[in-house]
């Protein structure tokens, strides 16, 4: 299984066959609100893919010189949110100084990532499936991938139907779910093709 | 207190403002727990004492909470209840508490928990906000029940592991797969939003 592959393949797996919205079902709050406007949405993929790779190699490191040491692991939901936070605050202020384009662009959708469930669900799940070092960053760079690409995807269906008559009761969440359904049957044609788990 | 205000407390989120399917808020764990009821139980237990203990808890310190670092306290509050709820589940429900996976964690980041904390919690006496906590939890934990039994149902012809439906039937196994989730959900949404704008206009 450990081969040098592996981090690839979880990569892989991690952007189609498990992808984290679709197939875990995580980050749907703030997918179901921003997928309305497609600009939003190019904005909010690249700050999730970001802060998720980066946060998913902390709180490895986080979990396994302090925690795992010290036999504390049933902090770790307070931990990484801590660590989550803390990451997103201390990007938030780097990129107000360094670039004022990028914080125009990424600004407003940091402070919504600390409550984006996909990326505390990536470290938990990093940790219930024991990755290594590497393997978690493969991971967590393609969940936030996968995430980008399905709200990108989302974002252009949903530009489509604007001008769609949809019944009354189906719009906004309702038939936001309806095409999310529809997409996750799409991508479980990729299963199969890789396993992680 | 009168009890008015406790009634009008208890009954909005169970309709009006119910938090999965007015407010669309929790859909994470919504989709994710509901392929079996006993799962979904479980987890609406979890959710009930967690939404329920933190409202009280915010509420009793919420005069001395800095509001420049309220969201912070809020979450640690929230998490401290979780990591009980995990420890719980480890010990009683090891084979449950499997199963579920990182969704117990992710209750942490269920924005109906932290939604009721900012929207109710910090604005309201302890007793008041412990009974918004409850009808929360409760009005959450029927919307997971309902999508839970029929996922269950049509899915694997099963209610709470047990065979109801006959050899005759065949298994929609995509319910209990995440298309199914999406689906099952929409079509909720669906029902019950058309009745609600079918009385909004009865009304008129």
């Amino acid at each position: 299984m450990e081969s040098n592959w592996y981090p690839l393949a979880v990569f892989f797996a991690a952007v189609f066959t498990n992808n984290i919205l679709l197939a875990n079902y995580l980050g749907m709050c703030s997918f179901l609100s921003i997928a309305k406007e497609l600009k939003a949405s190019v904005g909010l993929g690249m700050a999730v893919t970001f802060v998720m790779a980066v946060t998913t190699v902390l709180n490895w490191m986080v979990y396994t010189y302090l925690l795992v040491p010290f036999g504390l692991e049933y902090l770790r939901f307070i931990v990484f949110i801590i660590v989550i936070a803390a990451f997103v605050q201390l990007v938030e202020m780097i990129i107000e100084r360094v670039s004022d384009g990028l914080y125009a662009a990424l600004g407003i959708f940091l402070p919504l990532i600390t409550v984006n469930c996909a990326i505390l669900g990536t470290s938990l799940f990093m940790v219930i499936r024991d990755y290594s070092l590497i393997v978690s960053f493969f991971f967590g760079l393609g969940s936030g991938l996968g995430w980008f690409l399905a709200i990108l995807a989302m974002a252009g269906i949903l530009q489509k139907l604007k001008k769609a008559r949809i019944p009354k009761g189906l719009e906004g969440a309702g038939i936001t779910l309806v095409i999310t359904g529809i997409m996750a049957l799409a991508f479980m044609g990729f299963a199969g093709i890789l396993m992680i788990g | 207190m009168a009890k008015g205000a406790v009634k009008k407390t208890f009954l909005k989120p169970l309709g009006k403002e119910n938090p999965v399917f007015v407010q669309i808020l929790g859909i994470c764990s919504t989709l994710a727990v509901t392929n079996k009821l006993e799962n979904t139980m479980v987890m609406c237990m979890g959710v009930l004492f967690t939404t329920s203990l933190s409202g009280f808890t915010l509420s009793l310190v919420r005069k001395f909470i800095p509001a420049r670092i309220r969201m912070m306290v809020e979450t640690l509050v929230i998490a401290t209840f979780v990591i009980i709820v995990d420890i719980a589940l480890r010990a009683y429900l090891p084979d449950v508490w499997r199963q579920l996976g990182p969704y117990v964690g992710l209750i942490i980041t269920n924005c109906i928990i932290m939604g009721r904390a900012e929207a109710f919690a910090l604005n309201n006496p302890p007793g008041l906000s412990l009974v918004d906590g409850i009808a929360t939890g409760i009005g959450y934990s029927y919307v997971l029940l309902i999508i839970a039994f029929f996922r269950e149902l049509l899915g694997t012809g099963e209610i709470w592991g047990y065979q109801v439906l006959g050899a005759w039937w065949t298994n929609w196994s995509i319910m209990v797969m995440p298309p199914g989730a999406f689906f099952m959900l929409a079509i909720f949404i669906w029902i019950v939003k058309g009745k609600i704008i079918q009385e909004a206009a009865d009304g008129k």
